[in-house]
């Protein structure tokens, strides 16, 4: 049967939830987010990170301040809607969070998607790691997309994600450290996206133009 | 490779771009949401903004500019002047700066820095310090800490001061020579010197820049991990690009094409 074409209307756009658990200043990467189009809310609320289409995990400052994730239910609800194959970026303290764990706060588990702790740097360098540093890109990774090999961003942490597997782009300080995992639905970036000019905004775009 | 930054810093005075010569006779030079987007697109690292006469006529940061220059701007954003307490730094914060610039406050009262440090993270606490040569032998290592956006000394030995405000949880020393700052003479290389050997956090070398050859200096001599200009960039006599070609060429790591 044929009638005349219907525009369907068009789907409302993927909600991404940025979760906020006290670490720090989320206004930076929510407006990048906001300057990208896209329909993001910050939220401290785990029925909000259950029902978003997408996670984004932000945080700043020290190891422990992830704790706050474990006393408020907001654990639960990131570990659901990860297994449940949302994506989910962890930003800086977020993708740490990934791993088993950080020197940084020894008595504090992460999430373990990734094997290893976080360590500090070696003592041949400064400590901490602030400024632009560049990538070794992995071919293939959706989070990547269109980014230069060489690409700069922008880092400021004090302790680092090992080599895995997963990891998706390198960078060397000291010693060579994940700067970018990326495993299925699941990514991580130590450097800060939302400060990292274009090369930043592009990888947030790729997050946000993912299939949720 | 970690790179060097080059920062362009923006003084404000009632709310427009102002840049004065040893921290007087200010010249206008721009808005500083328009100023600090130029810089971006030109290849800035990071955007310092200074709001230079707050603490001398007692009053806030002004939030709305802070705000329009925040919302476009995706480097690294520093907000200084003003800034006395945890309340204060909480709406510069919330304006959209990414760091905060504290100078006469944490002189007066360094248990700032870790009060701010704890709630907002150690990465955005700068602790600025305006420093000046003394010849007398008052103060040990030779450079006295001054505050009020320069107006008052306070007896300090910036070293000391500098690995005091380190310990007390800073993220980042912004560290001005005043004696250099606006002449285009170039930085002051032993200052920075004795304050990057000091501290393992990065020093922003501040005052002075004026061509290519005093950056490379200043990272090469002066160990600084960035370096910080404001007049060269708005009036024109370097674009940051050009500048950063020419650190390239003498083998400064510099993030460049960006």
């Amino acid at each position: 049967m044929t009638g005349p074409k219907t525009i369907a209307p068009l789907p409302a756009a993927p909600k991404i939830a940025i979760v906020d658990y006290g670490a720090g200043n989320l206004k930076s990467v929510k407006k990048a987010f906001d300057y990208l189009g896209a329909n993001v809310v910050v939220t401290s609320e785990p029925d909000v990170v259950v029902r978003a289409d997408k996670i984004v995990l932000p945080g700043v400052g020290h190891f422990s301040a992830l704790g706050a994730l474990d006393n408020t239910g907001l654990r639960e609800a990131v570990l659901r809607g990860a297994r449940s194959g949302k994506p989910f970026l962890g930003i800086c303290l977020g993708m740490q969070w990934l791993f088993e764990g950080s020197d940084e706060a020894p008595e504090l588990a992460g999430a373990g998607v990734f094997a290893g702790r976080c360590r500090a740097f070696p003592s041949s360098v400064k400590s901490p790691h602030v400024g632009w540093n560049s990538l070794t890109v992995r071919k293939g990774s959706r989070l990547l997309r269109d980014i230069a090999p060489e690409s700069f961003v922008y880092f400021t942490h004090s302790f680092q994600a090992p080599m895995v597997s997963a990891t998706a782009a390198e960078t060397d300080y000291g010693t060579k450290f994940s700067a970018v995992v990326e495993q299925g639905n699941i990514f991580g970036v130590q450097f800060h996206p939302e400060k990292s000019w274009n090369v930043g905004l592009r990888m947030l775009k790729n997050f946000c133009d993912l299939d949720s | 490779m970690l790179t060097k930054r080059i920062i362009a810093c923006l003084d404000m005075d009632g709310g427009r771009v102002v840049k004065g010569v040893q921290f007087v006779n200010l010249r206008d030079a721009g808005d500083p949401a328009e100023c600090a987007a130029a810089h971006a697109r030109d290849g800035a690292d990071e955007i310092v903004l200074l709001d230079i006469t707050a603490t001398s006529d007692k009053r806030k940061t002004m939030l709305g500019v802070v705000a329009r220059t925040a919302r476009c701007l995706f480097v690294p954003f520093t907000v200084g002047g003003g800034i006395r307490d945890l309340a204060d730094a909480a709406a510069v914060f919330e304006a959209g700066a990414d760091k905060i610039a504290i100078n006469s406050a944490a002189v007066k009262d360094p248990a700032l820095i870790g009060q701010i440090a704890a709630r907002f993270g150690s990465q955005a606490v700068v602790v600025a310090i305006d420093a000046r040569r003394v010849s007398n032998g008052s103060i040990k290592n030779g450079f006295e800490v001054f505050v009020a956006g320069g107006r008052t000394p306070t007896r300090r030995d910036a070293l000391e001061w500098a690995r005091e405000a380190a310990a007390c949880g800073a993220g980042e020393i912004l560290l001005t020579s005043m004696d250099r700052d606006g002449t285009k003479a170039g930085f002051d290389c032993e200052l920075t010197q004795l304050v990057a050997d000091a501290v393992s956090i990065p020093v922003i070398a501040s005052g002075g820049a004026g061509s290519p050859q005093h950056f490379i200096d200043v990272f090469r001599d002066g160990r600084a991990d960035a370096a910080l200009a404001a007049s060269i960039f708005h009036f024109g006599l370097e674009n940051i690009g050009q500048l950063k070609r020419e650190l390239q060429g003498a083998h400064v790591p510099v993030r460049w094409p960006c």
